[in-house]
C-alpha cells in the first residue's frame, strides 16, 4: 500500500514534471522534423494533421536542387573549420601564459579579456563593415574568420586557461629539468596532456561560428553564403517554402547536437566552475 | 627571481593581444568616433561631424524610447521565464532517478541550437494559419479560433520571449543544478533532525546557499539577453511596427537596411553604456570568485 503509493507520488512528482520538460525542450525539434517529411498539401491543408498521410522525404533532396544548399554546407564547414583554427592557435600560448605565470597587468589582462566578449555585437559589427569595406573583404571567408575571432578569442583564452589551470605545475618544472626549454615545455609537454580540453574549445569555436548568423547576414551573401544565412533567405514576404525550411533546418541542426554530445562533460565543467566556488 | 624583466610571460599573449587590439578595441574607437558624425553610407558626400547630434536625435527619436522600453520589458521577461523554468528543472535533476543523465542531456539541446533555427521553428510553431501553437489551443479550448502571434503588436514579443525562454533555461537549470550539488548534505540532516519542514528547508538552506550562483548567472545572462536580437530579427524583423524593436534590433535595421552607420553607432553606444554597470558588476563577483585570478 505504501509502496504503491510512494511509487504514484514519484511518478507524478517526479518522472511526468521531467518528461514534460523533455518534451518542451525537443517539441519543436519534433515539430520541424515532421513537418519537413510532410507534403506541401497537407502543410497547408484544411485539415490539420499531426502526422503526414503520406510521409515522404522529398523536401531533402529538394532544398539541394531550388538553392545551392551544397555550396552553403561547404562555405559554412569552410568558415566554421577555419575558424576554430585561428582561435585555438592565437588563444593557445595566451591561456597558457595566463596560467603558468604571475607577471605584471595580469589580471587586468584577463578580466580586458572577459569584458570584451559582453560588448553588444552591434558595437562591433557596425565598424567591421566599414573596416572589411575598405579593406575589400565584404563577402569572403576572411571577412566572417575575422568577424568571429572577436567573440572567439576572448572566450578560448579563458576556457583554455581554466582548463590548463587543471594540469599541475610540477610537470612543467619537471619538463625544464629534463631539458625541455620554456616553450618546448608548453608545446611539448603540457599541451598534448591538455588535448581533451583544447578539442572541446576547438568544437564549441566550430558549433558558435556554424550557427552564427548576424555577423553573416551583414558581411557575406552573394559569393559567400552560410547556411543560417541561406536559410533566412527562404523567407519571402508572403510566401514561405516551410517544407525546404525545415528540411535545411533538420540538416543543418544535426552535426551541431552530435558535436554537442561529445564536448557536453567539458562544456559544464568549464561554465560552472568559475561560478561554483565562492 | 628575475620576475619583472621577465619577458617570456608577454611573448605568449602578444598574438591574442595583438589582433584583439586591432579587431576589437580599434573598431569600437571607431564606433564611438562614427557616432559623432553623420555618416550614411550611399551618401559619402554627406558625411561631416555633428558633435553630439547623433545623441540628441536620438533622445528625441519615438523609436529610440520605444526600443529602450522594449529592451528593459525583454531583458526582465525572458531573465523571469528562464530563470524559473529553469529553476525547477534543476530541482527535479537534483533529485536521483534512472534516466537522469539523459534527461540532462536532451534537456541542454536547445541551448546550443542556433539561433535562427530556433527563430525559424517558433515562428512555424506560431503560424497563424497553420501553426501547430494555435491548433493544440483551440483543441484544448483555451482559444476560439486562430490567433496571428507574431504579427499582433500586443502578442508579438511576449511570443518571441516563450521562444527565447525554450533557448535559454538549459543554461540556468545547469549552473543551479551545479549549485545545488555544492550544498553539503549534513545541512539538511540537521535540520531534518531540528524538525523542519520541507519548505522551511528550501527557505533557510537552499536559497541562501544558491545565492552566489543565482547572482552570477543572472548578471552574466542579462548581459546575453540584452544583445540577443537575432532570434527577434528572424522572426519578426523589428514588426509589427516597431513592437518588437529593442536597442540592438534597432541599432542593426538602422545599419543593415538604413546603411546609417552614424547613428546605428550612437544607438549601439547608448546600449553599451546601459550595460556597463551590469557588465561591471559581473567583473566584480568573478573577481571575488574565480580562482584563475588569484
Amino acid at each position: 500500500m505504501t509502496r504503491t503509493l510512494h511509487l504514484w507520488r514519484r511518478l507524478l512528482g517526479l518522472h511526468l514534471p521531467v518528461l514534460i520538460i523533455v518534451l518542451f525542450a525537443l517539441g519543436p525539434f519534433i515539430w520541424m522534423f515532421i513537418s519537413s517529411i510532410t507534403p506541401e498539401t497537407d502543410l497547408y491543408g484544411e485539415v490539420f494533421r499531426y502526422f503526414p498521410a503520406n510521409p515522404s522525404f522529398q523536401n531533402y533532396p529538394r532544398i539541394f536542387q531550388k538553392i545551392s544548399f551544397a555550396r552553403n554546407l561547404r562555405d559554412s564547414l569552410i568558415v566554421a573549420a577555419a575558424t576554430m583554427l585561428v582561435g585555438l592557435a592565437i588563444s593557445l600560448s595566451a591561456s597558457y601564459s595566463f596560467s603558468r605565470f604571475r607577471f605584471r597587468g595580469r589580471n587586468y589582462l584577463m578580466i580586458q579579456f572577459l569584458v570584451i566578449n559582453m560588448f553588444p555585437i552591434v558595437l562591433l559589427l557596425i565598424p567591421l563593415f566599414v573596416i572589411m569595406r575598405v579593406l575589400k573583404l565584404i563577402d569572403t571567408y576572411f571577412a566572417l574568420i575575422i568577424a568571429y575571432s572577436t567573440f572567439t578569442i576572448p572566450f578560448s583564452t579563458w576556457m583554455m586557461t581554466s582548463f590548463f589551470n587543471a594540469i599541475p605545475k610540477q610537470l612543467d618544472e619537471a619538463a625544464l629539468v629534463d631539458g625541455c626549454t620554456r616553450f618546448s615545455a608548453m608545446t611539448r609537454v603540457i599541451v598534448p596532456i591538455a588535448m581533451p580540453g583544447i578539442a572541446a574549445t576547438g568544437i564549441y569555436i566550430f558549433i558558435t561560428a556554424w550557427n552564427e548568423f548576424l555577423y553573416a547576414a551583414i558581411l557575406t551573401g552573394n559569393k559567400v553564403l552560410t547556411i543560417p544565412v541561406a536559410l533566412q533567405n527562404l523567407i519571402g514576404e508572403y510566401n514561405i517554402a516551410w517544407g525546404l525550411l525545415t528540411a535545411g533546418g533538420v540538416i543543418s541542426v544535426i552535426p551541431v547536437i552530435v558535436l554537442f554530445f561529445f564536448i557536453q562533460k567539458q562544456l559544464i565543467s568549464g561554465m560552472t566552475a568559475g561560478a561554483v566556488k565562492t | 627571481m628575475k620576475r619583472k624583466t621577465d619577458l617570456f610571460p608577454y611573448t605568449l599573449l602578444t598574438p591574442a593581444l595583438s589582433v584583439t587590439i586591432l579587431i576589437i578595441f580599434f573598431p569600437i574607437v571607431q564606433t564611438a568616433v562614427m557616432s559623432l558624425f553623420n555618416y550614411v553610407i550611399w551618401k559619402p558626400k554627406d558625411t561631416r561631424f555633428i558633435g553630439l547630434g547623433n545623441y540628441l536625435q536620438a533622445l528625441q527619436d519615438e523609436v529610440f524610447w520605444i526600443s529602450l522600453k522594449n529592451t528593459v520589458f525583454w531583458i526582465v521577461g525572458v531573465i523571469v521565464l528562464q530563470l524559473l523554468l529553469g529553476f525547477v528543472t534543476a530541482l527535479l535533476l537534483n533529485r536521483e532517478f534512472r534516466w537522469r543523465g539523459l534527461a540532462r542531456s536532451l534537456i541542454l539541446i536547445p541551448w546550443v541550437t542556433p539561433s535562427v533555427i530556433t527563430a525559424l521553428m517558433w515562428r512555424w510553431m506560431y503560424d497563424g494559419n497553420n501553426g501547430v501553437i494555435n491548433d493544440l489551443l483551440v483543441r484544448i479550448g483555451l482559444l476560439k479560433s486562430y490567433f496571428p502571434w507574431l504579427a499582433n503588436s500586443s502578442t508579438a514579443l511576449p511570443a518571441i520571449m516563450v521562444a527565447l525562454m525554450w533557448q535559454g533555461f538549459p543554461f540556468f537549470a545547469i549552473m543551479i543544478l551545479a549549485g545545488l550539488q555544492a550544498i553539503p548534505r549534513t545541512l539538511y540532516e540537521a535540520a531534518e533532525v531540528d524538525g523542519a519542514t520541507r519548505l522551511q528547508m528550501f527557505g533557510r538552506i537552499t536559497l541562501p546557499m544558491l545565492m552566489p550562483i543565482l547572482l552570477t548567472s543572472i548578471l552574466l545572462r542579462i548581459i546575453w539577453v540584452a544583445n540577443s536580437m537575432d532570434v527577434i530579427f528572424v522572426m519578426t524583423g523589428g514588426g509589427p511596427g516597431y513592437a518588437t524593436h529593442t536597442l540592438p534590433v534597432f541599432a542593426f535595421i538602422r545599419a543593415y537596411k538604413g546603411l546609417d552607420f552614424g547613428y546605428a553607432s550612437t544607438i549601439a553606444i547608448f546600449l553599451t553604456l546601459l550595460l556597463i554597470a551590469i557588465v561591471a558588476g559581473y567583473v566584480i563577483r568573478v573577481l571575488r570568485t574565480q580562482e584563475a585570478l588569484r
